[in-house]
């Protein structure tokens, strides 16, 4: 009894003794992109089921706060859905001596949204230049009905903003009138109710709202945001997502975590949520 | 000062005084300290010290042996701590990194231009890829444009278009309960009406998102569905409540001698109310008008979610609109802290406070000017 109770004590002074030790030792955090922070959630609960000695806390608020708050030390690794810029590599350099370690994690294909009622089922990446920039402004300009195109696009402090900017619109400026919404799911919600709509977000939120094929040239024919068109790159608008890390702290829990999320295991997880996994060939062995 | 009875203050009635005073004097306080904190980061726009430029001279990798640490750390853009903590392979690293970003910079006619100048900030220009001179708000950009026009335009058309919706509202509403209604409806009234203040404003951008925008493009047929009508409206339901309680107030401390006089005269209610009670309340409904701007103009939620948020240059209430206040709370979380954008926003923050201050100051001298001729002393 006496003995009994005695391993009971030991046992639960141990377990106060290594409990400290541990939390130290395994928490890791991750900030940034808000389009990753669904998927980063989805890795961190599952890997912490896995390694229950590690503790990961995941926060959104943009590709930028991410990076702001690797520069500051105040997160592990920083989500970004586009590439680090050279103004916030200087300042990670300035804050701990080297270039971030970029890890292509995903793939996201950006989808083109449109009202349900719309006739138009594809346009060409031109056309979808020429719309967005505000050159075309009539939906039968692109083989639509005679109505105005209504353009719905997303705050400039948007990761997916600037890539949609960069690689469609080529670096031009959107057309002034398009309206800015605050997240994928509000714009979503703006396009299901405006027959003139017309927008563009992460492939991941598209349950439900009518997407465009998108052709690559006026030549070649148009392609649908499935997986392996995506992956294959036939799909023309699409783009990794990056996770940064300063490499001094890159190596233990840091390293097993970014390698398993690399893995053929990790990138299972990326297909349920609604993105697109990496080829076999940037995935970690 | 007060009355001199001949007796001291207690020490300890001494101290409760001073520490009112002080508590009194914290709320001003506290208002001078935000000033002082917006106006500091938006003082090098106003000084022109800002520069957006993209063109910079820059050095091969291998000048980093021959410069001075001094030069060096000029150049790099590092305090005198950072370099010391630096070494050689981290110095190397930002020297190229400096280079990678001179050849990311575009190679636009604009690129060269300090877009931060005032001579951007309001006037028209015509910039790489579009036709015309424009006013054109684009932050993030390869150029960015930071023309402030069309926030201006925006931030004063939904506030006019929330005033001409609410002040005849909560007027007539604050005539009818404090000189017509009964002891009884105005019992209820009243309460109700400054309810609407209780309502959280993203409640009521959401209300006006979802419902507002469906039933007036329905009533009026137009095509984009957020727009300015829409934020104005919704926007007039957050200023009802406060030009109400404040006109309400002004009209029922008119001197009831005055409503009396006039009855006994033989006036309806309905003349005394128009024709004696409201001049005689004149500066009061006034100062409510100017309160409800003020409201109208810093009020930030509603607009971001009902305005559809476009910044372009137009007189249409049918246009989507872009207000000053919308594009901080957009944009502020995401640029660089110290960097050219944000000084520009906190500059717009500066303007905000400017409009307002001196709409108040207007106000306050209309007020008194009022007030004067009511008393007969002009």
């Amino acid at each position: 009894m006496n003995l009994k109770a005695l391993k009971h004590i030991t046992a639960a002074a141990m377990l106060l003794a290594a409990a400290p030790s541990t939390l130290l030792a395994g928490s890791i955090t991750a900030k940034g992109s808000d389009t990753l922070v669904i998927l980063a959630q989805k890795w961190a609960e599952v890997y912490m089921g896995k390694h229950t000695d590690t503790k990961i806390q995941v926060t959104g608020g943009g590709s930028g706060t991410g990076f702001a708050a690797l520069q500051n030390r105040t997160t592990d690794l920083a989500n970004a859905s586009r590439k680090i810029k050279p103004a916030e590599v200087a300042e990670c350099i300035k804050a701990f001596g080297k270039r971030p370690t970029e890890y292509k994690v995903a793939l996201d294909g950006l989808s083109i949204y449109v009202n349900a009622e719309n006739p138009v089922g594809e346009l060409s990446l031109e056309q979808l230049e020429k719309i967005f920039t505000g050159k075309v402004k009539s939906w039968r300009e692109v083989g639509g009905p005679d109505a105005p195109i209504v353009i719905y696009s997303r705050e400039n402090s948007s990761g997916t903003y600037e890539f949609f900017k960069e690689h469609v619109l080529k670096g031009a400026d959107f057309a002034a009138s398009a309206q800015t919404m605050p997240g994928t799911a509000a714009l979503l919600q703006a396009v299901a109710k405006d027959k003139n709509a017309i927008g563009y977000g992460g492939a991941a939120y598209g349950a439900g709202a009518k997407h465009l094929k998108v052709k690559a040239t006026e030549a070649t024919p148009g392609v649908e945001p499935s997986q392996e068109a995506v992956m294959g790159g036939t799909y023309p608008i699409w783009r990794y997502l990056y996770i940064y890390v300063n490499p001094n702290i890159d190596k233990d829990e840091i390293a097993a975590y970014l390698s398993w999320i690399r893995s053929d295991e990790g990138q299972k997880l990326v297909h349920e949520i609604g993105y697109y996994p990496l080829p076999a060939d940037l995935r970690s062995k | 000062m007060g009355l001199k009875r001949g007796h001291q203050a207690h020490p300890i009635e001494w101290l409760v005084e001073r520490g009112i005073f002080l508590v009194a004097t914290t709320a001003i306080l506290m208002v001078f300290l935000i000033f002082v904190f917006v106006a500091r980061e938006a003082l090098p726009v106003f000084l022109g010290q800002t520069n957006s430029s993209l063109v910079q001279e820059v050095l091969p990798v291998e000048k980093m042996n021959t410069l001075t640490p001094v030069e060096l750390q000029k150049y790099l853009g590092l305090s005198a701590k950072q370099y010391r903590e630096l070494d050689r392979e981290s110095i190397r690293a930002l020297m190229e990194v400096k280079i990678e970003g001179a050849t990311e910079a575009s190679h636009d006619k604009d690129a060269g231009l300090n877009t931060t100048a005032w001579r951007y900030l309001i006037g028209p220009h015509q910039w790489t890829g579009y036709e015309r001179p424009a006013y054109i708000w684009q932050p993030v950009s390869q150029i960015h444009k930071y023309n402030i026009v069309p926030l201006l335009i925006g931030s004063l058309k939904v506030t006019l278009v929330a005033l001409l919706f609410s002040v005849p509202l909560a007027l007539g509403a604050a005539i009818y309960v404090s000189q017509l209604a009964s002891t009884r409806a105005r019992e209820w009234l009243k309460p109700s009406i400054e309810l609407l203040a209780g309502i959280p404003s993203v409640v009521l951008g959401f209300f006006a998102l979802l419902v507002l925008a469906t039933l007036l493009q329905k009533l009026f047929g137009y095509q984009g569905r957020l727009n300015a009508l829409v934020a104005g409206v919704a926007l007039g339901l957050a200023v009802i409540p406060v030009v109400f309680s404040i006109a309400e107030d002004a009209l029922s401390s008119v001197p009831r001698s005055y409503t009396q006089a006039a009855l006994a005269l033989g006036s309806s209610r309905w003349q005394t109310a128009w024709q004696i009670v409201l001049p005689a309340a004149l500066p009061g409904v006034f100062a409510a008008v100017v309160l409800g701007f003020g409201r109208a103009m810093g009020e930030t939620m509603v607009v971001l979610m009902a305005s559809g948020n476009a910044s372009i240059v137009s007189g249409s209430i049918f246009d989507s609109t872009r207000t000053i206040t919308a594009t901080i709370a957009a944009e502020l979380a995401e640029t660089v802290f110290g960097g050219h954008h944000y000084r520009v926003l906190f500059m717009l923050g500066t303007l905000l406070f400017i409009i307002t201050f001196v709409s108040n100051l207007a106000a306050g001298q209309v007020i008194t000017h009022l007030k004067s001729r009511m008393e007969g002393k002009r």
